[in-house]
């Protein structure tokens, strides 16, 4: 530890993130308008009374890739799930707080959380394509939602805006699960875009995948940015570096007295800044490598 | 340390002992099952396979040996498993459901019903041919009918095709209901549309093989009436026999003739049985999913 604080304080810098790549994401984020899509003021999410996630406050712009990273146990995943209350589906969650989105708060008593979700998708860890074919999985969410006019031509779209049509255009009936990893992930990503959500949610959507079903997924999100909103957890910093304009950089807090970790966010900024001049210690210590 | 032929050959001598006397164990474990189950097999199908005749498909019962068959005793059993399989699907799946996707377990009655199923599994069939005897035959007064036997053989097998379909649900990894409540489907059309039809090879498979426990019960029948002679074809609320029944009847008779009756309708059983089992297998096996 001692060792640690007594480094001298060298630009920040993580290994493989091109400077490049990070000046393209700083000219991006000035040139771009910022939208408050996500107002999350003062959230807490508490599991059997237990917080998981303290006090968060940040909002989430219109058509920006946002990165949550941190460490595991860091509240990331459950703070992402709050956005389309996956937290709902678990008994012993509790959500404090407010999220407003488009000035809505989405717990509020008027909100139904199954609406929510329709407009607010979600693209999982793991693959999870539905044990049925390609062509139903894709339909699986307009079916759902009664739209049943030019479904061909609707998952004929999600496939083509998800890369993945020249791929399985001539197995539409073929079970998902023939796909490869890479390619499910897609389908998944696919599914989502075919029920026309405002934004996308992506829970590590890569962490399962090979280096180069990944860099299809990053280059995807660079393309669907400019339709949708796009908020990811990752813990890949490169990763976050490479798709992110805006990061959110979330810690742990010990409680040693009743054994209790709590996740916090520590700092928020355009990704380019938390990478090369982070306003924390913390964050310092994690994006140089020296912590997590 | 030295790696030498002696010390990668050097496993102790009880060890191997143990070992072997171990496999052997397991060995005359399987021969026991598969020697007894043989041995009844082949003296029941040398005994009776020379009556399995149109005779015995076709024709009542009869105190003529030569003339006697089991007509109608097979078309009950056939008639008993519709009847069955159409009550006991739908309670047995739908409660499942329930105690799956929708019952809080941290509710006193959930957990009660669940105690309740498990035990229920556990009573002996002759007391539900007495609870049929006293409530369906004569409580409501349905009569020694078709429909009062099938009513007890369903409650009978409830909880097995419960049991069974419970395992089916509980095999569809959650991560396929999570993605589609993340498209915006309520729970209904997550339980429709997902977590049943991805669990219905098992639920098939749970049910034929609890069907084929069902259509050899003896004991509750007999106290629900199903009748040893009966000429003519049964009906939803006639009097009606059923192919155990009958086997059982055949044997308590003194003439040695029917004997081998009824070692033919054991054959008879045997390949309604067998033919069920099989068919629930190749649906596993058709059906089988990997997640």
């Amino acid at each position: 530890m001692s060792d640690m604080e007594s480094a001298p304080a060298a630009p920040a810098r993580i290994a493989g993130v091109d400077e490049k790549i990070l000046a393209e994401r700083a000219r991006e984020a000035a040139s771009t308008r910022r939208d408050v899509l996500f107002d999350v003021s003062r959230l807490t999410v508490s599991y059997a009374d237990v917080p998981a996630l303290k006090g968060v406050s940040l909002e989430i712009y219109k058509n920006f890739v946002t990165a949550f990273i941190g460490p595991s146990g860091c509240g990331k995943s459950t703070f992402i799930r709050c956005f389309n209350r996956m937290n709902d589906l678990i008994p012993s969650a509790n959500v404090d707080g407010t999220i407003l989105y488009h000035g809505i708060d989405l717990y509020g008593p008027e909100v139904d959380s199954v609406e929510v979700r329709k407009r607010i998708g979600m693209v999982f860890q793991k693959p999870n394509p539905f044990p049925k074919s390609i062509y139903d999985n894709v339909a699986f969410g307009p079916r759902v939602l009664g739209w049943k006019k030019d479904l061909d031509a609707r998952v004929e779209r999600a496939l083509r805006h998800a890369a993945l049509w020249d791929e399985v255009k001539n197995r539409l009936k073929a079970s998902a699960y023939s796909l490869s990893g890479g390619q499910q992930q897609r389908l998944c990503i696919a599914r989502c875009l075919a029920v026309e959500p405002d934004v996308l949610l992506m829970d590590e959507p890569a962490s399962a995948l090979d280096p180069i079903s990944t860099t299809a997924i990053e280059d995807l999100m660079h393309e669907l940015k400019r339709e949708y909103t796009i908020v990811i957890v990752t813990h890949n910093m490169q990763q976050a570096a490479r798709v992110a304009d805006m990061t959110a950089f979330f810690s742990v807090e010990v409680d040693e007295e009743q054994d209790r970790r709590t996740g916090v966010l520590v700092e928020y900024d355009a990704t380019p800044t938390i990478f090369t001049n982070p306003g924390d210690k913390r964050t310092e210590d994690y994006v140089t490598g020296r912590f997590g | 340390m030295s790696v030498t032929t002696e010390s990668l050959g050097s496993r102790s001598h009880g060890d191997r002992v143990r070992g072997t006397a171990f496999y052997v164990l397991l060995l005359v474990s399987v021969t026991i099952g598969f020697l007894l189950l043989g041995v009844l097999l082949v003296d029941v199908i040398r005994k009776g396979i020379g009556y399995v005749d149109p005779t015995l498909l076709n024709e009542p019962n009869s105190s003529d040996p030569n003339k006697a068959g089991a007509g109608p005793a097979i078309r009950g059993t056939i008639y008993m498993m519709i009847l069955l399989l159409v009550m006991v699907v739908p309670i047995g799946v739908g409660t499942a459901l329930y105690l799956e996707e929708y019952a809080n377990r941290e509710r006193w009655y959930n957990r009660l019903l669940e105690i309740n199923i498990q035990n229920l599994a556990a009573v002996p069939s002759i007391v539900y041919g007495i609870l049929g005897l006293a409530f369906l035959v004569r409580g409501i007064g349905l009569g020694r009918v078709l429909l009062a036997g099938a009513l007890i053989l369903t409650l009978l097998v409830l909880p097995t095709v419960i049991v069974a379909s419970r395992e089916a649900i509980r095999a569809v990894p959650d991560s396929i209901r999570q993605g589609a409540y993340a498209l915006g489907a309520t729970q209904w059309q997550v339980v429709w549309r997902q977590v049943l039809p991805a669990s219905i090879p098992g639920i098939a498979t749970g049910s034929i093989l609890a069907l084929a426990r069902a259509i050899g019960e003896t004991a509750p029948l007999l106290l629900v009436g199903a009748l040893t002679y009966v000429a003519v074809n049964p009906t939803l609320l006639g009097s009606y026999t059923a192919l155990p029944v009958q086997i059982y009847q055949w044997i308590a008779r003194p003439q040695e003739e029917f004997r081998v009756l009824a070692a033919a309708g054991i054959i008879v059983l045997l390949v309604i049985l067998l033919t069920m089992n099989a068919f629930a297998i190749w649906l596993r096996n058709r059906y089988q999913r990997r997640w």
